[in-house]
């Protein structure tokens, strides 16, 4: 049975910081169909559309009958552990630095054979198991052996944990505090176990709802924090950049209307300046020391979350330049995480539907609640996925778009 | 189903090896060269006269046996090249024995060699295939032994092997090692010093495990007409298989494409499992060792560990097995880990070992085995060599 992570005590400075590392990254073009549908937290196979054989690992044909009809649908992870090994000696570096590290050949019962990284409460062989993909630390799919049920302290088992980035004892900075998805997230990453949570809060003389309530829980620091203000990122990142291991950036303005119903640029630029200019300044001042202390013992710099939109894939006419901001931002979000992926740090965006807040109250339900927002993070978070798309509207977004972006971009002209 | 013709007329002869050394500042052409040069020197043949050639190696990239033609100074009219690692000798035999029979080829040089730097064999493993680099080595990076520990594990659960079984091939081949001048392990080991090395992948210890090395093996093929003439002690073949990714819905290897062919390779020798006076099987983990005892009929399937504590396997006792030390004792160059036993079975044969012989010698049974691609080993084969005069 995993035994429940220990608080870790306070760091020797004569011990040598853990390097960041990654596991072998290289993957062939096809192969990287399961990093695509594990990045949302799904677990998916070729399947072939001719035959209907499961097959794995990844080929461009099928074993069966050589269609190339392949299509990644998810399958079901039952199966059984037929063997299993402890490897004591690695040829890569990152892997020599994690032994014993536990491996399964595990029989799905959809067919194929697979190679598993193996929880450490999964039994010997033989021995029923569900397997998943997950992205480890190079934000490469792997699949991992799981108990069958789920047993006590399980997101604590030291190989799962370095594909996960879970917020137990560890710090956290909420950019903005003064939001109610900012408070529900403070709330439930206290819930989650952090350890340490700073909340920015801009404008430090207004008094705004719930701020309070949340700066009284123990582990809440209050920060004054304008992420338009260039020297005031700078010295906050200057006095806790490296203490942050996760970074989950909250701040945003939100305005209705688009292009016609507005005159003037003073809106669209106050939009650009905290959705765009300030996910830039915190990566600029924060990245840096995020990425030096990315393998730094069991509760290491992990993981930033942007509270992005769905409006980011496809313009809201009716939101237009609030939409317009948030595509920038998802764009910068993307080079955010291909410069912390050396580190092995994940970017984790977050795509909601409309909010359940005043700035949406023109629009109809459904909308997203904050606390299920607050939820969906915490989620992403323990399950290290990078893309999540919470609550039924941005479910269908995403459905939508996928099916055809085209299409999509008529249905939400004429809305 | 077409009958086999037999191997007739074909000789085996001139057995070398380029002694092996744990890391060389060399490259695997080199290997291959220094093999050709001794084969010739041992042969009394002009380069020229070398007609045909098959080679094996991981690491002539970006070159093939093509490029060697030219880097060797050759003009073969029959060129080959079997990329097939444990099973390249068995394979390489079958084809350049058809060559010469069929007149394609007169002489046949057929050549492993290859090199091991420090850090090369990782790079090995990483690009070993696009399944390997897919879906196996970001698994821990464990190479060979992690997938031999998957195996081992499921083969000692389901037919109750020990450790100290496999332990007993072990320490019997590095017995066989002691009196070979070649082999890269020099002391004797005791059951007890395997039981208590250090663990690599469990259930492997470190005395389970190949030690990567440079090196070369190579033999030359001909028939039995033009060895006579060059008055070359030269060994028959008299049977062949091959056999590649064999019971592709087995969940997890239990056997080889061995049980699938043996009882062709016996009837075409004429010969069957009792009638072997050494064993030469692929051994760079034991329990392919057992595997291979089962499927190639010297035991029913399930019972090698019996069959193991029934023999000694040393050279001069019961069963002689992989009787220069093996690949766990002499070390795993390359791809010539694959002629290791196929050069020693000819030598013995012939009357020419390095080390012990193995008494009255007339027949061996020579194995092969290769490319864990994904989950198993794909390629099998085996041959039944006899001595010339037999």
């Amino acid at each position: 049975m995993t035994s429940p992570l220990a608080r870790p005590g306070r760091k020797n400075p004569l011990m040598r910081t853990r390097l960041p590392l990654l596991p072998p990254a290289h993957r062939s073009r096809v192969a990287l169909g399961m990093t695509a549908a594990a990045a949302e937290g799904r677990f998916e196979l070729q399947r072939c559309a001719a035959c209907d054989a499961v097959q794995y690992p990844p080929r461009e044909t099928c074993h069966r009958c050589l269609s190339d009809r392949l299509h990644w649908q998810l399958v079901g992870g039952g199966g059984e552990l037929i063997s299993h090994t402890s490897v004591l000696h690695s040829h890569d570096p990152y892997f020599r630095e994690r032994v014993p590290w536990r491996l399964g050949l595990v029989k799905l019962d959809c067919g194929p054979v697979l190679v598993v990284h193996l929880h450490g409460d999964v039994a010997p062989a033989p021995q029923r198991l569900r397997v998943g993909a997950w992205l480890d630390r190079a934000g490469t799919a792997v699949l991992v052996g799981l108990p069958e049920k789920d047993v006590p302290n399980m997101a604590d088992d030291r190989q799962l944990r370095e594909l996960t980035c879970d917020p137990k004892f560890r710090k956290v900075l909420v950019t903005d505090g003064k939001t109610a998805v900012g408070q529900a997230l403070v709330s439930a990453l206290a819930q989650a176990g952090a350890d340490l949570i700073w909340v920015g809060h801009s404008e430090p003389w207004k008094h705004v709802a719930g701020l309070a309530a949340v700066a009284n829980l123990p582990q809440v620091t209050l920060l004054p924090l304008d992420v338009t203000n260039a020297r005031s990122v700078a010295e906050t990142a200057a006095e806790i950049g490296a203490k942050v291991d996760i970074l989950v950036n909250t701040a945003e303005f939100h305005r209705a209307q688009g292009i016609a119903s507005r005159h003037g640029t003073e809106v669209a630029r106050a939009e650009m300046d905290v959705n765009y200019f300030g996910l830039l300044r915190l990566a600029q001042e924060f990245g840096p020391a995020m990425r030096a202390r990315a393998a730094d013992g069991p509760t290491s710099a992990t993981a930033w979350v942007n509270l992005l939109s769905i409006f980011a894939l496809s313009n809201f006419p009716a939101h237009g330049t609030f939409s317009a901001s948030k595509a920038a931002a998802l764009s910068l979000a993307q080079c955010l995480r291909a410069e912390m992926q050396p580190a092995g740090l994940r970017v984790i965006n977050l795509f909601p539907g409309p909010i359940d807040d005043e700035w949406n109250q023109l629009l109809p339900p459904p909308k997203i609640a904050p606390a299920a927002i607050a939820k969906a993070v915490i989620a992403a978070l323990r399950d290290g996925v990078e893309d999540v798309y919470p609550g039924d509207v941005a479910e269908e977004w995403r459905a939508r778009f996928r099916d055809n972006p085209k299409v999509l971009e008529r249905e939400l002209a004429a809305s | 189903m077409t009958a086999r013709a037999p191997y007739a007329g074909v000789a085996i002869a001139v057995p070398v090896t380029e002694p092996y050394v744990r890391y060389s500042i060399r490259s695997a052409h080199w290997f291959v060269a220094s093999v050709l040069a001794k084969l010739l020197q041992q042969s009394g043949l002009e380069k020229l006269a070398i007609d045909g050639l098959c080679v094996s190696s991981f690491l002539l990239a970006p070159d093939s046996a093509v490029g060697l033609t030219q880097n060797l100074g050759m003009s073969p009219r029959w060129l080959d090249h079997v990329p097939m690692g444990g099973a390249s000798a068995v394979v390489a035999l079958r084809r350049a024995a058809r060559a010469v029979q069929a007149g394609d080829a007169d002489v046949v040089a057929c050549i492993a060699g290859d090199t091991n730097h420090v850090d090369s064999f990782r790079a090995t493993l990483g690009n070993f295939s696009q399944f390997a680099r897919d879906a196996v080595y970001p698994y821990g990076a464990g190479g060979p032994n992690a997938s031999f520990a998957f195996l081992t594990d499921y083969y000692m659960r389901t037919t109750g092997a020990q450790r100290a079984d496999f332990g007993k091939l072990c320490v019997a081949q590095r017995d066989n090692a002691l009196s070979n001048p070649l082999a890269l392990f020099k002391q004797r080991l005791t059951l007890e010093q395997y039981l208590v090395a250090r663990p690599i992948a469990v259930p492997l210890h470190l005395y389970d495990c190949v030690m990567p090395c440079a090196g070369g093996e190579g033999v030359l093929v001909m028939s039995t007409d033009r060895a006579q003439s060059l008055r070359l002690p030269y060994v028959n073949l008299l049977g062949a298989i091959e056999r590649h990714n064999a019971y592709p819905e087995d969940p997890i290897q239990m056997r080889g494409g061995w049980a699938v062919d043996r009882d062709d390779l016996y009837a075409q020798a004429g010969l069957g499992p009792a009638d072997m006076d050494l064993l030469e099987l692929y051994d760079d983990y034991p329990v392919i060792n057992a595997m291979q005892l089962e499927d190639l009929g010297f035991c029913a399937k399930g019972e090698a560990p019996q069959f193991i504590r029934k023999n000694t396997f040393t050279t001069t006792g019961t069963m002689p097995l992989n009787t220069s030390g093996g690949q766990l004792s002499v070390g795993q160059a390359g791809a010539a880990g694959g002629y290791l036993g196929l050069v020693e079975a000819v030598r013995q044969l012939t009357g020419q070992p390095l080390g012990e012989a193995v008494p009255n010698a007339r027949h061996a049974l020579v194995s092969g085995f290769g490319m864990i691609n994904y989950d198993r080993g794909l390629c099998s084969g085996a041959l039944v060599l006899s001595r010339g005069d037999a």
